[in-house]
């Protein structure tokens, strides 16, 4: 590509090239309007005057004759600012007036509108004088001839043709000037845009656009951009937390299965022996497959809310449900499941979703209902579904040992898990998923005191948001 | 029971077929969906297995095509997708059931087994009888030699369930699918709670034990002494 042929596809230069055009056109049609309509106008002016100079001669013919008319052309003739007068006998001898040559076929014509002709006034005259005149046949062949010098509304018309071209060149100069910074400007800010995208682009993710502060549409748009690039960056920190969780939490217990089965395999062992390695493997195996199916969930989830079947749910019954099949497990933990409802509450949501992120939440809550230094049937958790304004409030709450506050904010994020319950089994991702599913519901998930135990709080908006 | 396989993954194809022929199943295999789609409209199947994902044409279009030409084989559906959506869309394509990968051949077998079951008219049957348990669907009452034994409708349904597919496997899953009406995978073991609540109220004190833990698969009800 060409220097030329790279600023000639600039859109700073497609612009100016419109305006110059759409400028040029119209002051063209403005300028010509404007001397055609005074042009008009003189010409009428003159029109009249010669018309009125022809009135007042005609009275002194009628009343003196041609002798009377000679002698008013010859007094007219020479009065400072005078019209032109000629009056010939039959044979083209010029008997009055104060001009001395016009062209030849001139005298024979005649009409109702006058004629704009060039003159000599004096013999040998060459200033290229031109008159508009109009020709009256007196009786015995002698013509008389009235006019005005028109020179100087030639001369007006040439100084308004060379005020429009000078008009013309400076417009046009001043646009390509204007066009020449205006379009610096643009591509050099452009051209900062571009490079700092290059830059990120080939892998610096914390540069950002230059803001200039004149807070023009270059700065908002400076401004989303790094807005964008903010969230970006924030998305891959995120995925890249994920990918360090997922190399260890997916590569300890793939550690783990390849040595058990490299031991099995190390020395001869009875069939008792190979066929309980062999079920641990497909035992630690199917850990997996589950903590990868809710890693790929929580991504789908969040990847993509347009997707997902939204039906009418009944909340209360996704609660009953799920209080129905975690009822016996906590019963036989020793731990009341209780399930409290107080009026019923249809929403749009996806049920199995919603059902998924309740029972994550129950599943944490029976697994830490209950202090393990504390006696039977001491353990509590509730599952609660509420109306509250516009919004659904799933709440399940236990009365276990709860999470300290700092921490909270932490157990919601992938496979972060606390010291105190590495020993117990679960992936880590349970309240990620719920929280997960409460985003895709654009509601929230939060998790406080319950003096004691955790109260996990979904608040999901029961009219959603057009997305 | 003669099971159309269509899978282009070869190994997994072959370890499949294997072992559903060791399981007494005498299954075919379709390489891709042109090859599974010509295999499939010949009939003569019991089951289709179809992945979702195929060269030369698309699993669910197969299923499309069959069923518009009639052809109810029931079908269970395999696919790395397994969202809940994407079950929707299986389901609706005309597959019976749907499965998401990686699976365990005893779930795929459970399943298989009890498609192949579905096909007989069975919705009809108003009782279910296996040894000395009956359990009656239209009076929601169930005996065990006799003795009337009290239920939770949850447990009602969870016996129904395990009757209709008597002598053959239900894994955890189907019955959360089929009792409980959701798709996910319960963290823990809330459907063995269930089981074993349901094991005491139909076995204890009776003599054979009819409901079977069947390791690394699932539940089977069967009449142990048959």
């Amino acid at each position: 590509m060409t220097a030329l042929g790279k600023v000639v596809r600039t859109t700073a230069f497609k612009l100016s090239a419109i305006y110059i055009a759409v400028f040029s056109i119209f002051s063209v049609f403005f300028v010509v309007y404007i001397s055609y309509t005074a042009n008009q106008l003189l010409g009428e002016q003159l029109q009249e005057t010669i018309a009125a100079e022809i009135f007042g001669l005609a009275d002194h013919y009628r009343s003196r004759g041609l002798t009377g008319l000679v002698e008013a052309i010859d007094q007219r003739s020479y009065q400072p600012g005078a019209s032109l007068y000629l009056i010939t006998d039959v044979s083209g001898r010029i008997l009055a007036g104060n001009v001395s040559r016009v062209p030849p076929t001139l005298l024979d014509s005649s009409g109702a509108t006058p004629l704009t002709v060039p003159y000599e006034r004096y013999a040998g005259d060459d200033d290229n004088r031109v008159a508009m005149v109009q020709v009256i046949r007196l009786p015995g062949g002698f013509r008389m001839l009235v006019g005005r010098d028109i020179s100087e509304r030639e001369q007006f018309r040439e100084i308004i043709g060379r005020a429009l071209s000078w008009a013309l060149a400076l417009m046009i100069g001043l646009a390509l000037l204007s066009w020449f910074f205006v379009s610096r400007r643009v591509l050099k800010r452009i051209e900062s845009l571009s490079a700092t995208s290059r830059r990120i682009m080939t892998g610096d993710l914390s540069g950002r656009l230059e803001i200039t502060g004149t807070g023009d549409e270059f700065d908002r748009l400076a401004e989303n951009l790094n807005a964008m690039l903010d969230r970006i960056e924030h998305l891959l920190y995120g995925l890249k937390d994920v990918s360090d969780n997922i190399a260890h939490d997916l590569k300890t217990p793939l550690t783990r299965m390849r040595n058990r089965v490299e031991v099995t395999l190390a020395s001869p062992q009875s069939t008792e022996a190979y066929r309980n390695a062999l079920e641990m493997t497909i035992e630690e195996s199917d850990q997996l497959i589950k903590t990868f199916n809710a890693l790929l969930m929580i991504a789908r989830i969040e990847a993509g809310s347009q997707d997902s079947a939204m039906n009418d749910v009944e909340a209360g019954a996704v609660v009953r449900d799920v209080g129905d099949l975690y009822e016996p497990a906590a019963e036989e933990k020793g731990i009341k499941l209780l399930v409290e409802e107080r009026e019923p509450v249809t929403l749009k949501a996806n049920r199995e979703l919603l059902a998924q992120a309740l029972a994550n939440l129950v599943d944490n809550a029976l697994k830490y209902a209950l202090p393990s230094d504390a006696e039977a049937d001491a353990g509590r958790v509730v599952i609660s579904a509420n109306r509250e304004g516009g919004d659904l409030v799933l709440i399940v709450a236990d009365n276990g040992p709860g999470v300290p506050e700092v921490e909270r904010e932490r157990v919601l994020q992938r496979f972060v898990r606390l010291e105190e319950s590495r020993s117990q089994p679960g992936s880590g991702l349970g309240l990620s998923l719920a929280a997960a599913v409460a985003r895709l519901h654009h509601g929230s998930i939060e998790l406080g005191e319950g003096n004691p135990g955790l109260v996990v709080t979904l608040r999901l908006p029961i009219d959603q948001p057009k997305p | 029971m003669r099971i159309l396989l269509i899978e282009d993954d070869k190994e997994a194809a072959a370890y499949l077929c294997k072992a559903l022929r060791e399981a007494g199943h005498v299954p075919d295999h379709a390489v891709d969906g042109e090859a599974g789609a010509e295999l499939a409209s010949e009939g003569g199947y019991d089951i289709l297995v179809v992945d979702r994902m195929l060269p030369k044409r698309d699993g669910l279009l197969i299923i499309e095509e069959l069923r518009l030409q009639g052809d109810d084989t029931p079908t269970l559906i395999l696919s790395a997708l397994g969202q809940v959506d994407d079950r929707v869309k299986g389901l609706r394509a005309g597959g019976d059931d749907y499965l998401a990968k990686p699976y365990a051949f005893s779930e795929l077998l459970a399943r298989v087994e009890a498609l192949g079951r579905r096909r007989k008219p069975d919705e009809a049957e108003t009782t279910y009888q296996v040894g000395e348990l009956y359990l009656d669907r239209l009076a929601h009452t169930v005996t065990r030699a006799d003795k009337p034994v009290s239920l939770q409708p949850r447990e009602f349904r969870l016996l129904e369930f395990l009757m209709k597919n008597a002598g053959q496997v239900v894994t955890r899953t189907m019955l959360l699918e089929n009792v409980w009406d959701y798709h996910f995978d319960p963290q823990t073991n809330v459907i063995d709670v269930h089981i074993s609540r349901l094991r005491a109220k139909i076995d204890k004190g009776f003599g054979e034990p009819l409901l079977h833990t069947v390791r690394g698969a699932g539940y089977m009800i069967r009449d142990s002494a048959r």
